[in-house]
């Protein structure tokens, strides 16, 4: 065993063993060994992830010639020696074989969804119809921010928040409803980094009063199952629960001095 | 052979001359405009503009960038008093004949496209820029006879006085050719961030030329697109030479080609390394001009793009960097330092898989609910531009470093203070290091608008460290000794692969992310003002539009294969000795 690990080739058969348990598994369940928490990779992330380490692994065995002849060594024996014929027949076999089964296993049928590539920072328009009067959402602040007390409105938020928006979106803002499940995709999360944070209020906003039907045409379809809340709530209303938002997550809104710095995928 | 080179050169200035007069403001605007858009057989009026579009953009790269490089070549040639960097211009600059002629037949394709099959817009765009274009198609001959001249007047103009004037010509190629780009730019920003004042009712006639000209978008586009050129020219010079390698029948060849991919290659990386801060300037002027512009193209539809940018990068790293581990080997010394790469891999391929990480990740069903979201509970923190800023960062400091070996490798340095300059080297590199982390963790914490402020922290640490390290470099090799001169055309043929990969990679870039930038303005012509009521007004879907842009590179690489292999029959290479000389 010892030996076949000193040689390059074996060495990158165990670099790709080991990145692959790395990947797959140790993401999985080493971080919540110190208290993070962590989920299964998708497929589409693994196979990204070993990609690179392929031509990583490429790189590092051929920029040296010693290694690249070393690496080849083994390969080149099979494939010309005469006394490797049984090997280069089981080859000749196993791979056609090995191709066949991925192809199958690519295209047979399935019961699940087909994968969405879904993106998930819809643009917001320059301008909106809310309620029958047009609203300019570039530049447009949180009108509560100014006005009355951020308490009170963090209260009104809340309540808010727990009559209409609990049931998807969850206790602890974090997606995580009772019905959240029954939903692809599902509610977002507001804790996360990347949702309310990364945002101006005015866009949740947007967000919020239009739903799902308001989203844009590009990026469709967007199979959004948020209600447009304008037909519910009225300006104010909308404003509070924004404050609950930003108030409960720690999260501060995006301002506006700092449009087009960052962007997420 | 050279009248050959110049008709097409001339066939497209005359096309284009001849259309500008058709569609002048005397011409074709008087008169009514009797349909909006014509037919394309086949792939449609989309696709065929956009192909000829693509593929002119990508020779006008070509031709664009390599005399910047020429020119700086040249001057190292006459200022240097070394020869071989004279004759290495001259190769850069035989290129350019006749990848000058391609670039003027696809231009004129392009206008003839333009006018065909969207006239209307054509014709608003005339109405507005119709004097820069007159004054675009007089640089266009001016900028041709300069590249004739500087050419062809190498050898007789090669000493003295005469050789100044030579290099004044290079300089004077340069500046037509920019101001060419810059004219052309503002026609196509025009289309991206028209100014505030001009609406869907607004005249052509009563817009102001100069507000047009000069747009939001303009002078970013031009900053992107300059440095952007020398990248592309040298990936493709570095190609070339790859090509000539690998076809080379003497060691002399081979020594020649082997020198010329070599410096090809550390002129696309060196570019490449600034070009993500004029990328950054320009996408902050997308988002100043319309947020909702740059969210479509940051964070909307076109963000899976910055994906593939970011995997492609990665590629671009690790081959730059492969070329130069592979290079160490024809180099007397380097075996100090090749221990050390296995690190330096570690930490790129680190980089790349951080970069690529996507923050919404692409799953089934069953996957998504298993992670609770599209956000991976533990990877997700990999998805934000904190985790990305350090990863380039990170990368950019070790290409850095794998330079710095590379030119260290066959130097001993004989300065006293050799030890105490390396160690202060090795702290910066280490300092550098630690604040890129540091601030890329500390981004975490903060909100927004700090955290922005912290990538301009991580850049101009690297930007210092990488001046500073330099400088004491070659302070260092002051009078060093040689280990033994480098053993130029001695390199493994695989290595050469490493640069065609750059160039096709660069290329591929280019016209996705050009894709990016077209597509954000959706279904209009010009944004909010010309709408495009054609068949093709929907934004092409992203594997069309990966298909089109790979259609395109098709062409661009095939052309380009045809060009140099009908210049290689008609002329022997201009060999600069340099295997003979050593050098580095």
């Amino acid at each position: 065993m010892g030996k076949y690990l000193k040689h390059p080739l074996g060495q990158s058969v165990a670099i790709l063993v080991a990145a692959y348990l790395l990947i797959k598994f140790g993401i999985v369940y080493l971080p919540p060994l110190v208290g993070l928490a962590s989920a299964p990779v998708p497929s589409s992330v693994v196979l990204q992830y070993m990609l690179t380490v392929i031509v990583g692994i490429f790189v590092w065995v051929s920029d040296n010639e010693e290694r690249w002849s070393k690496f080849k060594q083994p390969m080149h024996r099979v494939m010309v020696d005469p006394e490797r014929k049984m090997a280069r027949g089981v080859l000749l076999v196993a791979t056609p074989l090995l191709v066949a089964f991925v192809t199958f296993d690519r295209v047979r049928p399935s019961v699940s969804a087909p994968v969405s590539f879904r993106s998930i920072h819809p643009a917001p328009p320059g301008q909106i119809d809310f309620q029958g009067r047009t609203m300019r959402l570039t530049g447009l602040e949180n009108p509560l921010r100014s006005r009355g007390s951020l308490d009170e409105h963090y209260e009104v938020g809340k309540r808010i928040y727990y009559q209409n928006c609990l049931a998807c979106h969850g206790d602890g803002l974090a997606g995580l409803g009772y019905y959240a499940q029954g939903f692809n995709p599902v509610p977002l999360s507001f804790q996360d980094v990347g949702t309310i944070a990364q945002l101006t209020e005015s866009v949740v906003f947007w967000r919020i009063a239009k739903g799902g039907p308001g989203l844009p045409n590009e990026g469709a379809p967007w199979n959004s199952a948020m209600p447009a809340w304008e037909d519910f709530l009225s300006e104010d209303d909308i404003w509070a629960v924004i404050v609950f938002l930003y108030e409960q997550t720690g999260h501060s809104p995006r301002t506006w001095g700092d449009e087009g710095e960052e962007g997420g995928h | 052979m050279n009248g050959a080179r110049r008709w097409p050169v001339c066939l497209g200035g005359i096309g284009l001359v001849t259309l500008l007069t058709l569609v002048s403001p005397d011409g074709l605007l008087a008169q009514e405009i009797s349909r909006s858009y014509g037919d394309f057989p086949l792939i449609g009026s989309r696709a065929a503009v956009w192909i000829a579009a693509q593929v002119h953009l990508l020779f006008a790269a070509f031709v664009l960038g390599v005399p910047m490089f020429a020119v700086v070549a040249e001057a190292i040639g006459i200022f240097g008093k070394d020869r071989k960097y004279d004759k290495l211009a001259k190769e850069f600059t035989r290129l350019l004949l006749v990848a000058y002629s391609a670039t003027a037949i696809w231009g004129a394709v392009l206008s003839f496209l333009l006018v065909t099959l969207y006239p209307r817009l054509w014709v608003y765009l005339t109405q507005i820029f119709a004097p820069s274009m007159w004054v675009y198609a007089g640089l266009f001959f001016l900028e041709s006879f300069t590249l004739y001249l500087y050419y062809y007047g190498w050898d007789r103009w090669a000493e003295g006085r005469a050789k100044m004037m030579h290099w004044g010509l290079g300089i004077m190629l340069n500046v037509f050719g920019t101001i060419v780009m810059f004219i052309a730019n503002s026609w196509l920003t025009f289309m991206m961030s028209p100014p505030a004042d001009v609406t869907p009712d607004t005249s052509p006639d009563m817009v102001q030329f100069w507000s047009a000209f000069a747009n939001a978008t303009w002078m970013p586009i031009n900053i992107h697109r300059m440095i952007a050129n020398v990248v592309f020219g040298g990936a493709i010079v570095g190609a070339y030479a790859a090509y000539r390698f690998l076809t080379a029948e003497t060691d002399e060849e081979r020594a020649h080609y082997d020198w010329m991919g070599y410096v090809g290659n550390l002129i696309a990386i060196g570019a490449l390394i600034v070009l993500p801060f004029a990328g950054y300037y320009l996408g902050r002027e997308i988002y100043e001009f319309s947020p909702g512009m740059g969210q479509t193209l940051m964070g909307g539809f076109m963000s899976w793009l910055w994906i593939i940018q970011a995997f492609l990068i990665g590629v671009l790293f690790l081959a730059g960097n492969y070329y130069l581990w592979v290079g160490m080997g024809r180099i007397p010394g380097a075996e100090r330092f090749t221990p050390y790469t296995k690190y330096m891999l570690v930490v790129l391929v680190a980089g790349v898989i951080v970069w690529a990480t996507p923050h919404t990740m692409i799953a089934s069903r069953a996957e998504i609910a298993a992670m609770g979201g599209t956000y991976h509970p533990f990877l997700g923190v990999l998805g934000v531009m904190s985790a990305k800023n350090t990863a380039v960062n990170i990368m950019i400091l070790t290409t850095f470093l794998s330079f710095l070996l590379y030119r260290r490798a066959n130097k001993e340095p004989v300065v006293e203070w050799a030890k105490t300059g390396t160690m202060i080297q090795g702290v910066l590199f280490v300092v550098c290091a630690g604040i890129v982390i540091f601030y890329g963790i500390y981004g975490y914490f903060v909100t927004a608008i700090v955290r922005i402020g912290f990538s301009v922290y991580q850049v101009l640490a690297v930007i210092a460290t990488i001046f500073s390290v330099l400088a004491i470099d070659i302070a260092i090799g002051r009078g060093a000794k040689s280990r033994g001169a480098i053993r130029w055309g001695q390199m493994p043929e695989r290595s050469q692969y490493a640069l065609f990969i750059l160039a096709v990679t660069f290329t591929w870039l280019m016209g996705l992310m050009g894709y990016a930038r077209s597509g954000i303005r959706q279904h209009w012509h010009v944004w909010e003002v010309v709408r495009d009521t054609s068949e093709f007004a929907a934004t092409p879907a992203l594997g069309y539009a990966s298909q089109i842009i790979s259609v395109c590179v098709l062409i661009f690489f095939g052309l380009v294969a045809f060009i140099f292999w009908v210049g290689g029959l008609a002329e022997k290479p201009v060999l600069s000795g340099v295997g003979s000389e050593g050098g580095d």
